[in-house]
C-alpha cells in the first residue's frame, strides 16, 4: 500500500537473537537492513526487506549425531528478512485444489484456468534464514542437519518447525566432484522441499543427475530447480538468463540498530540447556542408557517432565522406562502429547514408588496408569479402592499355588519330566488367579518348592 | 478584510470564539476555489461535502463547549501524496489516478485532531519530482502572480492554493526544496522540518531517506502553528525520531538580537538572478538591523549537492516505485499477454516521462558494477555535505541565503531540460542530503510582480531558532502580506 512504512518486529528480532545463540553464533554488534529488489506477484513492495552484508549473525555451528558419528556443521550465516506472499495457479477442472509454485522467483505460467491469486497471508511475516557452510556430504547428512536444527528451535522456543504451516522452509544446493578433488563442483539450488523425507530424495535425485551430465561429457549450469515430489525428480525453475541483479541498498524506512553485549546476554542467560549438552548429561550425570538419553531430549517437553519427576524421586532409569514405555504407549493410543497427559509428574513419581516399593507388582502399575491417564485419580486411590496391593507373603499365596497345581496336572507333569519352560506356565496361572498381585518372584519360590526342585 | 486573508491562528480564534462559524469559512474557501481554481489548477479533488460535514462537526462541538484544537476553522490544503482515507491519493500520476487510499496518513490524522478543514487534494510534480509542477498527469497549476508561469514544484498545488487564498494554509512535501522554492515563487512561508521530526507514515514515499512533509502558510506563525499540529515521532514510522517537541511559538519574538547568523557563500554564484541576490542582500542588512550579526561562511561540498542528490533521490525512487506493478491498486494496463506485459504496458501507461527517467536513473545507479561509482560515491558526498553544515553551525546559530536562484520561470521555460529544471533546487537539495531544518520566507519581488524568497536553514531540531529569525525578517517587512491579483478564468 502506497505510503505505509515497515517497523522491525522486536519479538522477531529477539528470536533471531535467540536462535543465532543457539547456534552457537557471532552476534553482530551493528546491524540494519537492505532492500533486495525484484518484480515477482508475490512481493508486493517489488522489493525485500533482508539482510545483505551486515547480517544479525555469523560463523556459528551445529554438532549432528550421524549415525553414531558427530559431524559439526559451520553455520556461515542467520539473518533476519521478511517473507513473501503464496502464488496460487488455479486449474480449469472444478473442486482441483490450485496448484502451488513454491513461491518465489521465475517466470510465473498462470493455471489451466488462466490466471493466477496471490495469497498475502505470510507477506511481511518476519523469517530467520539460516545459511551453513557446505559441510554435509550425504543426504542422510542432510537429513540428520535439519533434525537436530528443528530440535534446537523447537528447545529454544524460536519456531514450532512446522514444515507443513512453513514454519520451517528449507533450500538446499547440491555439487558433486570426482572422488579425491579438492574443489567443489558447480551447485544447483533445489526449492519446494516440504518434507525432510523429500529433502533427503530430492537430494540424491539431484546428486545423481548431476553425476550423469558430468559423466555425458555436460556441464552443471548453476541454477535454481524446483522438487517435484510427484515426479520424483527436480526440473529447472530460473533459467539463467533470469539471473537478477539484487540491486541491494541500505533499507532507508528503517534505522540501523545496535546490539548491546548485555542484550545479548540477556537472552543467552534465557536460552534453554541445548539438546546434545542435556542429552550428554542425562548419561554422564543420571546413567541413562545413550539412547534412551537421546528419546528423552528430543521433546523439550518429554525431557522437562522427565526433569521434574526425577527431582522427586531420584530413580532416572525407573522413571525413563515408565516414559519410554507405558506413558508413552498411552499417549500414542490416546493422542495425546507430554503437555496434554493428565498423569503430571507428581503423580507418575507416587505411581513409581507403589511399583518399586514392591507395594504394587510391575503388571498392576500398567493398569493402574492406564486408570490414572482416563479417570485423573491418583494411584494410591486406585490401588486402595480396587485392592490391588501386592500379594507378596507365603501364607495368602500357598493355597492359591496350590490349587493352580491341583487344576494343571499336565504342567506339573511336564516339569517333572524335565520341561522347565512349564514352571512359567504355572506362573501365568497364578498370576491370572491374583488377578496380577502376586509378587512374581515369590510365586516362583513357592512353585519350586511344591514341584520339588 | 476577506476571511480568508486571516492569518490562520487570527481564523482559528474567530471560529472557537464563535465570532464566525466554521461552516462559513469551509464556504467561502469553497467558493473561492470554484471561482478561482479553474484558472490555477492548484486542486485535483475537493472535499466540498466532506468538509462542510466536518465544518457543521466542529461548529456543533463548540457550541457544546468542548475545547476547540489549535486550528479548528483552519481550511487547509493537502498535497496529493498524503494518503487520506477515502479520498482519491493519485501522486498527480496515471498509475495512482484511481487509487483510494483506507487509510489517513499520521499528519491527516492530527490535522483533523486539531480541527483543520481539509478542503481538498492538491496537484504536484508527479511523485513529487519536478521544479514547477508541469510533471503532472492532470496538467500544471499556474502561478497566481503571473498565470504564464509556474508555481515552482513539487508542491506547486499547494503553494498555488494558499497564495491565491483558495486555502490559509496547507502541507506539502520537501525532498529537494519541494516545500521552500515553490514558496519562493509564490511568495508565502515554506518549512523543511528536520528530517524525522514529522512521520512520514502515509507519504507516498519519493526517496524515504530524504522527504519530509512541512506546512506552507502566508505568514510565520501559521508555520509555526502548523508544524506544531504535525510534529512528533510516531511509532508507525521507525525514522521519526524520539526527540521532544519543543512549543514552537515560544521563541518566536524572540527577535533578532544576539543571533550569529552566517552568509554561504556558494550561494550566492554564477546563475543567480541579480535581482534575487540584492533582494536577498537587502534582507541580511534587515536582520542585521533588528540586532543579528552577520559573518561568511563557507559550504564547500555545495557544488556537488545537485549531482549526489540525483543519484540518491533517484536509486530510492527506483525501489520505492517498483511497487506499482499493476497486482493489487491503481492502473493495470488492459490487454496484456503475461506477467511482464502486464508490468511493462501498466508502468509504460502509468509514470510520466520524467518519472520514466529517475526510476532508469535509479535503477543504473544501483546496478551491479556502478553501485560503488555513483551510489556508494553519492553517500560519501553527502557526508561530506553534513560535516560542512556541521562546522558551520560551530560559529553561527543559522544561515541566511537565497531560496531559489530565479524568480517564478515560464511555463514550458525549462520542461524540456531536464538539467535546468534540476538546477533551479541547486540552493535547496543541500539541506535534504543534511537533514536540516530550513524555511523560505518572502523578501522582494523582482520586476515589481515576481516573489522573491528568503531562505533560512538550522541545525538539527532547531526549527525554533529558524522561525524566529524568520519571524524577526516578517516583523520588519511587508513582503508577507503582499497578495497576488487573480482573475477569474
Amino acid at each position: 500500500m502506497p505510503g505505509v512504512l515497515p517497523v522491525l518486529n522486536r519479538a522477531a528480532y529477539e528470536l533471531g537473537i535467540r536462535a543465532a545463540l543457539a547456534l552457537h553464533c557471532e552476534i553482530a554488534p551493528f546491524t540494519k537492513f537492505d532492500r533486495k529488489n525484484y518484480f515477482y506477484p508475490d512481493l508486493p513492495k517489488a522489493y525485500q526487506i533482508s539482510q545483505f552484508d551486515i547480517p544479525l549473525s555469523r560463523q556459528g555451528w551445529l554438532d549432528v549425531d550421524v549415525a553414531g558419528r558427530a559431524l559439526r556443521v559451520r553455520i556461515h550465516r542467520a539473518h533476519l528478512e521478511e517473507d513473501a506472499g503464496k502464488l496460487l495457479h488455479p486449474e480449469l477442472r472444478e473442486g482441483g485444489d490450485p496448484a502451488d509454485d513454491g513461491g518465489g522467483g521465475g517466470g510465473v505460467r498462470a493455471g489451466r484456468a488462466g490466471y493466477s491469486l496471490v495469497d498475502f497471508n505470510r507477506s511481511g511475516v518476519p523469517l530467520l534464514e539460516i545459511v551453513t557452510e557446505p559441510d554435509m556430504r550425504t543426504p542422510e547428512e542432510a537429513y540428520e542437519y535439519l533434525t537436530a536444527l528443528k530440535r534446537v528451535l523447537q528447545y529454544s522456543g524460536v519456531s514450532d518447525c512446522d514444515m507443513e504451516k512453513g514454519s520451517l522452509r528449507c533450500d538446499a544446493n547440491v555439487s558433486v566432484r570426482p572422488r579425491g578433488s579438492e574443489t567443489l563442483g558447480t551447485r544447483t539450488e533445489t526449492k519446494n522441499l516440504n518434507s525432510f523425507k523429500f529433502l533427503a530424495k530430492a537430494l540424491a535425485h539431484e546428486a545423481a543427475r548431476q553425476i550423469k551430465v558430468l559423466e555425458a561429457g555436460g556441464r552443471v549450469v548453476q541454477e535454481t530447480r524446483l522438487w517435484d515430489p510427484i515426479a520424483g525428480e527436480t526440473r529447472p525453475m530460473r533459467s539463467k538468463e533470469e539471473a537478477h541483479d539484487y540491486r541491494y541498498f541500505p533499507e532507508p524506512d528503517l534505522v540501523p540498530f545496535v546490539i548491546t553485549p548485555a542484550e545479548v546476554e540477556r537472552i543467552r542467560a534465557a536460552l534453554p540447556e541445548m539438546p546434545a549438552e542435556r542429552c550428554a548429561r542425562f548419561v554422564e550425570q543420571l546413567g541413562l542408557p545413550p539412547k534412551d538419553a537421546e528419546v528423552l531430549t528430543t521433546d523439550r517437553g518429554l525431557a522437562e517432565y522427565f526433569e521434574s519427576c526425577v527431582a522427586l524421586e531420584n530413580a532416572p532409569r525407573a522413571i525413563a522406562n515408565w516414559l519410554l514405555g507405558d506413558v508413552r504407549k498411552e499417549m500414542n493410543e490416546r493422542h495425546l502429547d507430554i503437555e496434554s497427559l493428565p498423569v503430571r509428574p507428581e503423580r507418575l513419581v507416587e505411581l513409581v514408588r507403589l511399583v518399586e516399593g514392591a507395594q504394587i507388582t510391575r503388571l498392576v502399575g500398567k493398569d493402574v496408569l492406564t486408570e490414572m491417564v482416563v479417570s485423573g485419580k491418583d494411584a494410591a486411590a486406585i490401588v486402595r479402592e480396587k485392592g490391588l496391593l501386592q500379594i507378596a507373603d507365603a501364607a495368602s499365596l500357598g493355597p492359591i499355588v496350590d490349587k493352580v497345581l491341583g487344576a494343571n496336572a499336565k504342567a506339573v507333569t511336564d516339569y517333572r519330566a524335565g520341561k522347565k519352560a512349564a514352571l512359567s506356565s504355572l506362573v501365568g496361572q497364578v498370576m491370572k488367579e491374583t488377578r496380577g498381585k502376586a509378587n512374581a518372584p515369590l510365586v516362583t519360590r513357592l512353585l519350586q518348592e511344591k514341584l520339588g526342585g | 478584510m476577506e476571511m480568508l486573508d486571516l492569518p490562520a491562528h487570527e481564523l482559528r480564534d474567530a471560529v472557537a470564539g464563535r465570532r464566525v462559524s466554521a461552516r462559513e469559512v469551509a464556504e467561502r474557501s469553497l467558493v473561492r476555489i470554484e471561482r478561482l481554481d479553474p484558472r490555477l489548477k492548484a486542486f485535483l479533488t475537493l472535499r466540498k461535502d466532506a468538509a462542510l460535514r466536518d465544518a457543521d462537526a466542529l461548529d456543533a462541538s463548540i457550541a457544546r463547549g468542548e475545547p476547540p484544537g489549535p486550528l479548528a476553522g483552519v481550511p487547509m490544503a493537502l498535497k496529493d501524496n498524503l494518503c487520506t482515507r477515502g479520498v482519491r491519493t493519485t501522486c498527480a500520476s496515471r498509475i495512482l489516478g484511481n487509487f483510494v487510499p483506507t487509510y489517513d496518513a499520521t499528519v491527516v490524522e492530527k490535522l483533523r485532531a486539531a480541527g483543520a478543514l481539509l478542503v481538498g487534494k492538491t496537484n504536484m510534480d508527479e511523485f513529487a519530482m519536478g521544479s514547477s509542477t508541469e510533471n503532472s498527469a492532470f496538467g500544471p497549476t499556474l502561478n497566481p502572480w503571473d498565470v504564464t508561469r509556474v508555481p515552482g514544484g513539487s508542491s506547486g498545488g499547494t503553494t498555488a492554493a494558499v497564495a491565491a487564498g483558495l486555502a490559509t494554509a496547507g502541507l506539502g512535501s520537501d525532498t529537494g526544496g519541494s516545500i521552500r522554492q515553490p514558496a519562493s515563487l509564490c511568495g508565502v512561508v515554506g518549512l523543511k522540518p528536520t528530517y524525522g521530526r514529522v512521520s512520514r507514515f502515509g507519504l507516498v514515499a519519493f526517496a524515504s531517506s530524504l522527504d519530509q512533509i512541512g506546512p506552507i502558510t502566508r505568514n510565520v506563525r501559521d508555520a509555526a502553528l502548523c508544524l506544531q499540529a504535525i510534529a512528533g515521532p510516531d511509532p508507525r514510522d521507525s525514522t521519526s525520531a524520539s526527540v521532544e517537541t519543543p512549543d514552537f511559538l515560544r521563541d518566536l519574538e524572540a527577535g533578532a538580537k544576539g543571533l550569529r547568523l552566517g552568509i554561504p557563500k556558494e550561494y550566492f554564484g554564477a546563475g543567480i538572478d541579480p535581482e534575487v541576490a540584492s533582494a536577498v542582500e537587502a534582507a541580511i542588512d534587515v536582520l542585521r538591523r533588528a540586532g543579528a550579526t552577520t559573518q561568511e561562511v563557507s559550504l564547500p561540498h555545495t557544488d556537488y549537492g545537485i549531482a549526489a542528490y540525483y543519484v540518491v533521490a533517484p536509486a530510492e525512487a527506483s525501489s520505492n516505485l517498483a511497487r506499482y506493478d499493476g497486482v493489487r491498486y491503481g492502473l493495470r494496463a488492459a490487454d496484456t499477454r503475461g506477467l511482464l506485459s502486464m508490468y511493462e504496458e501498466t508502468r509504460r501507461q502509468g509514470f510520466g516521462r520524467e518519472v520514466s527517467r529517475r526510476i532508469m536513473l535509479g535503477t543504473f545507479a544501483l546496478s551491479s558494477g556502478y553501485y560503488d561509482a555513483y551510489y556508494q560515491k553519492a553517500l560519501k558526498v553527502r557526508r561530506r555535505i553534513k560535516d560542512d553544515f556541521d562546522a558551520a553551525f560551530g560559529s553561527v546559530d543559522a544561515l541566511v541565503c537565497p531560496t531559489s536562484p530565479v524568480p517564478a520561470f515560464k511555463l514550458g521555460e525549462k520542461a524540456d531540460d531536464p538539467l535546468q529544471m534540476y538546477l533551479a533546487d541547486v540552493f535547496t537539495v543541500c539541506l535534504n542530503m543534511a537533514g536540516l531544518p530550513g524555511i523560505s520566507v518572502p523578501c522582494g519581488l523582482a520586476g515589481g510582480k515576481l516573489p522573491i524568497g528568503l531562505q533560512i536553514l538550522g541545525r538539527a531540531f532547531d526549527e525554533s531558532t529558524v522561525l524566529r529569525v524568520a519571524r524577526a525578517y516578517e516583523r520588519e517587512t511587508d513582503w508577507h502580506s503582499r497578495r497576488p491579483e487573480v482573475a477569474e478564468a
